[in-house]
């Protein structure tokens, strides 16, 4: 995974898409006669099978799987039944929404996990690690949805501090934030307490100690660095699970992203949609792993050769 | 000279187990805890006070017991529609139970399948199945679950489904991966120099040295499922009415959040100490079996 160039790296999406395609594919095919959906009731049998002829729906499935790959291939993803318009608009205006999301789940996640996971490995075995460690699996037991709906419990109803539905300013940011933001940082800090650990027992930490380094440049510099490579491949998986805890999360608190059109379409099957929200979805995921890629080379000079 | 120190006495396998297990507090309360939620799961019938799908409007959201206007028939309190919550609460954790573990036993028989295959075929057949799992990464969980629950529809035997048909890469990766250390020991390579078949090599050499992680991985996959399993019935995609699940509880309470606190929080503390259960038992058995595993 490390050291491809980022050319080579791109190319790696082409299979992936095409697979993922091939999927969406095959579930939009077994999910049945969309023509159901999309026919007024009232409409007669001949118009129902002109309109069924219209859309190939009456092909076989390879015929229907060419002419798939042919829309996809030249931009045109259908159009939405629900929304009455091109659906790749639809999805792409949902984007933004869902990234402020995800970075404040991110921001959240580091901002707890930095300080307390390298609190808990100064600290090893004090009644405070075993405090941290306590909570970090509660966090990870705890549903996310369910601590969305605790936050805006305690702090929307109880306390009115701040607004718990839809988005605006920052302060409707706040709580999506900390609740797609718990889950992740309880796995983060439990990482990085045990790759600093790892790291500062190693010789070149005790070199640098022997040197007379001051210790809180010993943690920073030498140990902290090191520790933050494994923390930085666990943020990138992770980040494809923030995309997914979105979909959860955005409708908690009827967050208008990505999550809750996807949401909102599968229950009213709107093909269209949820095929091209998936693509982008995938997309967003890869294109993470890609700048994960090349932050690796940023703080690790070992990789750049 | 070598010394070989017999300062630790070569216990039984069972004796070790159990010793390994009492050593480990933490360990012992993920135990206790599956032990009791497993005990309440299989004895609903018996241990319900009340039966959860009775409704009576004029007992509707009634705080527990020990709140001001609670009634000690309804130690929990009672739903929007004077269902008791305890009693839903007890029967809720069959489902869960359930789900999680005929989904996890599903999953890991694919991941198993698929990963012995990866890694005993090689060349292209590898190649196919990782690109699939590489594919299957890329999507969120999440999403992909729901795209397949539009397939399959919903209730229990369609979830289940559902959830195998998506958690099964992490099962296959890691017995992919071991499949591929264990195939290149020495041993492997005589058993096949003597005409061991391939099913038989697989069965008697391959699988019980592979087995620990497989089940370490399993085990933790129980969580994540049951997990998952709350998420889609809370977004409507799961267990429908009138079968009883944390996560659909949770979705109706979620509405009179304002007046009746209990009625959401409740059944989120059932999943949380139920899955925290899980992850305990899970890490121990992880430092227990396969310690590398983390």
């Amino acid at each position: 995974m490390n050291g491809r160039s980022p050319l080579r790296a791109l190319l790696q999406f082409v299979p992936v898409l095409y697979i993922v395609s091939l999927i969406v594919f095959v579930l939009v095919y077994l999910t049945g006669d969309p023509s159901a959906l999309l026919i007024p009731e009232d409409a007669s049998e001949a118009d129902r099978l002109a309109l069924v002829a219209a859309w190939g729906l009456d092909q076989p499935w390879y015929v229907q799987y060419l002419r798939y790959m042919g829309n996809i291939l030249s931009g045109d993803f259908g159009v939405s039944y629900r929304y009455g318009s091109e659906a790749l608009p639809i999805v792409l205006e949902r984007i933004p929404a869902t990234l402020t999301l995800t970075t404040g789940g991110l921001v959240v996640a580091i901002l707890i996990a930095l300080p307390t996971g390298i609190f808990a490995a100064l600290r090893r075995n004090s009644l405070p690690d075993f405090a941290i460690s306590t909570v970090t699996v509660l966090g990870k037991a705890m549903p996310n949805f369910w601590v969305g709906i605790m936050l805006i419990l305690v702090f929307g109803v109880w306390l009115r501090l701040v607004p718990v539905s839809g988005s605006g300013g920052f302060s409707h940011l706040i709580l999506p934030a900390i609740t797609l933001g718990t889950g992740f940082a309880a796995e983060l800090t439990k990482l990085i307490r045990s790759s600093l650990l790892d790291v500062m027992g190693q010789d070149f930490v005790r070199t640098a100690r022997a040197k007379g380094v001051p210790e809180t440049l010993v943690v920073l510099r030498h140990g902290l660095r090191n520790a933050l490579i494994p923390a930085l491949t666990m943020t990138s998986l992770h980040a494809i699970g923030l995309l997914g805890g979105a979909l959860v999360t955005e409708t908690v608190f009827s967050w208008p992203g990505l999550g809750q059109l996807v949401v909102q379409a599968v229950y009213t099957k709107d093909m269209a949609v949820i095929q091209i929200a998936v693509f982008v979805i995938t997309i967003m995921a890869l294109t993470i792993n890609l700048t994960t890629d090349a932050l690796y080379r940023l703080i690790d000079p070992r990789l750049r050769s | 000279m070598i010394q070989i120190s017999l300062s630790t006495p070569l216990l039984p396998r069972r004796r070790r187990l159990l010793s390994s297990l009492l050593s480990n507090k933490a360990g012992v309360a993920g135990l206790a805890i599956v032990a009791v939620i497993a005990a309440i799961a299989i004895g609903a019938d018996h241990l319900a006070p009340l039966d959860p799908l009775r409704r009576n409007l004029s007992l509707k959201l009634l705080p527990p017991a020990w709140l001001e206007g609670g009634n000690a028939r309804h130690l929990l309190g009672t739903d929007s529609q004077g269902r008791d919550l305890l009693s839903r609460i007890i029967f809720g954790a069959r489902t869960s139970l359930t789900v999680g573990l005929a989904a996890v036993a599903l999953s890991s028989l694919i991941g198993l399948v698929l990963g012995l295959l990866a890694g005993m075929a090689g060349g292209k057949v590898d190649a196919l199945i990782m690109r699939v799992i590489d594919a299957m990464l890329a999507i969120p969980t999440m999403l992909f679950m729901l795209v397949v629950a539009l397939v399959a529809g919903t209730g229990l035997l369609p979830l289940v489904i559902v959830i195998a048909a998506t958690n099964w890469v992490g099962a296959a990766r890691i017995v992919r991966a071991d499949v591929l250390g264990v195939k290149e020991m020495d041993y492997v390579a005589a058993a096949r120099a003597i005409g061991a078949r391939p099913v038989g090599l697989i069965l008697r050499h391959i699988l019980p040295n592979i087995l620990s992680s497989f089940v370490v991985v399993s085990t933790m996959n129980v969580g994540t499922v049951i997990l998952a399993e709350s998420a889609l019935s809370f977004l409507g995609f799961g267990i429908q009415p009138p079968e009883i699940s944390w996560g659909q509880m949770l979705s109706e309470g979620r509405q009179y959040l304002a007046t009746s606190w209990w009625v959401a929080t409740l059944p989120g503390i059932a999943i949380t100490l139920t899955v925290l259960g899980v992850i305990l038992l899970g890490d121990w058995l992880r430092d227990h079996l396969d310690p590398r595993l983390d």
